[in-house]
């Protein structure tokens, strides 16, 4: 008690910029981030304006499936600034609800991409099968590892959200709504650079 | 519990715990940064002795080199080193000097020991993410380690790891130690983000009251630079590696010509972090040289916001240079020319920064402890560095002296001094404050001359074996009969070079008698103005009894209107002046 009292006290006298910590390293994280999917989307581009024959292997994606993947991960972030939402208005029942979409909709949009992964795989294109998909595989791997990392911290938002043990840190929700956004931005670079071309 | 807490109106407690909390799995950034300085100086021995067999190879191919008959084959045979084993050699050398020494040094040891320190905090902003960052950096240096002993030898391609060579493990024939490599390398990467991460976000918001952007000692400004700078340019060589690890693992063709992928990608993405990686380590180095000068010539700094101002026009223009790598790479000659004209230009901002520096001496009352000895000698050593950096920045000059040894003299002048003079410099300042006592002076003024007279004899004469035309990378110069009559320069080189090495024990001697039986320092041994000074040494556990009050800039020395020559950054009021 006298120790929270405490660090009141030292935190109004501290010069800082007003943005909470966590945010600012959250912001921080994210641009590295940006850098590591601007190398790879980089060097996708590279490759794809050097070399011809490309639109052959491209045709073999599903433009249905990914359209469909495509929807699941923006409602996902609706539902993610719900339950944002939810948290600023103190609604814990909202706030479960609405973490628990978040949830399930990646988890489909993960579902669906091992879908499209095994289809591809029994279609005999491999990583190895070219330079094409190998910066298929890459970039989408990549970016389902992250939307992977992020369903897993809405999970641990969403035990403690059950457990009403959130309550202090009801900003982590905010938190972790960044991190979801970033991934479902790059996902909407990745659609139309794979899929459209 | 009371004890616990402290006491409020000091605002501070000191929380009892035990052996392995305080010392092991510490969240405090003194005890993070001295973890840090162990493994650095751990990994600059094994560093050291890379270069002593390299030299010794160079030197007196094919031949034992003396006490190295102890590593066991497959490595060596009896003390020779196989080619193979050399370029394992020249790769680890460059990965652990770079990566293992470099970086923790300069930025973890410094950066997590002085910026709370500095700016009036009692921690870094997130101090589990700290301790989290040293122990990825502890994995990664095992699992470096390990990848020395895996069947098929450990990495080497280079430190910098160019496909196809290493894209393949049939190229090389070396397949764990290469895959081990890039863990290893992407392991430390992560640590040092969260390292960069922890930096910014402390500096921007945990600074005492009166602590302005404009009030920060200038290696702040640099250490937050070179974090902004690692963090953007990091992210394309993450996107790299892992490219090139599943080139190796799971087969994909990113770098592999016949899969359609392209090996030349891999240099652009190396490079693109790989230069900027330079001003990384350099600004941390250059940050202390700026603490130590204006303190042991008793003037302020000269220039303090133009130096900020270049810090960070060179951090931009950094992420602008990197194809200076690739002149004779089958770059584009169109794109030769901007790259040589942007590589040229940055040496403007630090050409400002050098000027400033000696500015700062100009009429000053100069002093010459082994700190400003060291710190001295970064700026001369430097000097030579970045000036023959302007020959191999420019790309019809590059062309000839591209992977000679005019290249190599130029890096280890640049880096050399940068880590070690740099490094030096500010362990021998911030000793008395990490440890609380002094080190021993006449030692380290010994240590300083051998270290400056050796270094120049080590790595001066590598300029005209490069002008001669010997190569980078090359296991045994006596293979070419138009090296054989600059072998003399070679053996006078590893001569040398052995000499430097043997000559670091006087600082491994005076560090650790002076940890121990050094004269008690007291809290501000060299009278500077900067907060770190204000506390006792070594700080306390949260580091401040009461967190200052900061009411002017780091530099007031010699003011003409205070009796002393110096003014703490925390002190209220000038004092009256005697008459």
């Amino acid at each position: 008690m006298k120790d929270a009292l405490n660090m009141k006290i030292e935190s109004m006298t501290l010069t800082g910029t007003g943005i909470p910590s966590g945010k600012a390293g959250v912001w921080c994280f994210l641009a590295s981030e940006i850098t590591v999917f601007g190398g790879l989307i980089g060097s996708y581009l590279v490759v794809r304006l050097g070399s011809g024959g490309w639109p052959e292997a491209a045709a073999h994606l599903s433009f249905s499936l990914a359209l469909f993947n495509t929807l699941v991960l923006l409602t996902s972030s609706m539902t993610m600034v719900l339950a944002f939402d939810a948290v600023e208005k103190g609604d814990s029942k909202k706030l479960r609800t609405f973490l628990f979409l978040t949830i399930l909709l990646g988890l489909v949009f993960l579902g669906v991409k091992a879908f499209e992964y095994a289809g591809k795989l029994a279609h005999g294109f491999t990583p190895g099968t070219g330079v094409f998909w190998s910066f298929y595989y890459g970039m989408t791997g990549l970016h389902a590892l992250h939307v992977l990392a992020g369903v897993i911290v809405n999970i641990i938002l969403f035990m403690e959200a059950l457990g009403n043990a959130l309550k202090p840190n009801e900003h982590r929700v905010e938190l972790a709504g960044l991190y979801w956004h970033f991934v479902d931005i790059v996902w909407i670079f990745l659609f139309p650079l794979l899929y459209l071309t | 519990m009371s004890n616990i807490l402290g006491d409020v109106t000091q605002g501070t407690y000191h929380e009892e715990k035990g052996f392995w909390r305080t010392y092991v799995f510490s969240t405090d950034h003194k005890v993070i940064a001295k973890q840090y300085l162990a493994l650095s100086l751990f990994w600059a021995v094994l560093g050291g002795f890379a270069a002593y067999l390299i030299r010794w190879q160079l030197a007196y191919p094919e031949t034992a080199a003396p006490g190295a008959s102890w590593i066991p084959e497959p490595f060596m045979y009896e003390g020779v080193v196989p080619p193979e084993f050399y370029n394992v050699l020249i790769t680890m050398h460059g990965t652990i000097m770079v990566f293992f020494v470099a970086m923790p040094l300069l930025l973890a040891v410094f950066g997590n020991y002085l910026i709370p320190l500095m700016i009036g905090a009692r921690d870094m902003a997130f101090p589990r993410l700290n301790m989290l960052s040293v122990w990825v950096f502890t994995l990664a240096s095992l699992v470096l380690l390990i990848s020395l002993f895996v069947p098929g030898g450990a990495a080497s391609a280079g430190w910098t790891g160019y496909p196809p060579l290493s894209a393949k493990a049939i190229y090389t024939g070396v397949n764990w130690g290469m895959n081990l490599w890039i863990v290893a390398i992407a392991l430390e990467f992560a640590a040092f983000l969260m390292g960069g991460i922890n930096f910014l976000t402390t500096t921007l918001n945990m600074r005492a009251p009166g602590m302005t952007l404009f009030r920060l000692p200038l290696i702040v400004w640099m250490q937050i630079t070179a974090g902004v700078v690692f963090m953007l340019s990091v992210g394309p060589l993450i996107a790299g590696a892992v490219m090139l690890l599943l080139d190796r693992v799971i087969g994909t063709t990113f770098y592999v010509p016949e899969g359609g992928g392209q090996p030349l990608l891999w240099q652009h993405l190396f490079w693109f972090f790989g230069h900027p990686e330079v001003y990384v380590i350099l600004l941390p180095a250059l940050g202390i040289i700026l603490e130590i000068l204006p303190v042991f010539s008793r003037k302020p700094i000269f220039g303090y916001r133009p130096i900020i101002y270049s810090t960070i026009v060179a951090g931009i223009l950094s992420f602008i240079v990197w194809a200076h790598h690739q002149y004779v790479s089958g770059i584009d000659p169109r794109l030769a020319m901007p790259f040589s004209i942007t590589t040229i230009l940055i040496s403007v901002p630090f050409a400002l920064i050098v000027f400033a520096l000696i500015a700062t001496l100009w009429k000053g009352s100069i002093s010459f402890p082994t700190p400003m000895l060291f710190a001295l000698g970064t700026l001369g050593v430097f000097l030579i560095g970045g000036l023959t950096g302007i020959f191999v920045g420019s790309a019809p000059v590059d062309i000839y002296f591209h992977d000679t040894y005019f290249v190599v003299a130029h890096f280890h002048y640049t880096l050399f001094s940068a880590v070690f003079f740099g490094g030096f410099a500010g362990l021998y300042f911030w000793f008395p404050k990490m440890f609380g006592r002094m080190m021993n002076e006449t030692l380290g003024k010994i240590h300083f001359v051998l270290t400056f007279i050796l270094f120049n004899t080590t790595f001066f004469p590598m300029f005209f074996l490069g002008i001669g035309g010997m190569m980078r990378r090359i296991a045994n110069p006596m293979q070419y009969e138009f090296l054989q009559p600059l072998q003399p320069i070679n053996v006078f080189i590893t001569g040398s070079a052995i000499l430097l090495l043997i000559s670091q024990g006087i600082f491994a001697i005076n560090f650790f008698w002076s940890l121990f039986r050094g004269r008690i320092a007291g809290p501000n041994p060299w009278q500077a103005n900067t907060l770190e000074w204000s506390t006792s040494s070594p700080p306390p556990h949260e580091n401040f009894h009461k967190i200052p009050t900061v009411y002017r800039g780091p530099y007031e020395y010699s003011l003409p209107e205070t009796a002393e020559d110096w003014l703490p950054q925390n002190q209220p009021e000038l004092e009256e002046v005697k008459k």
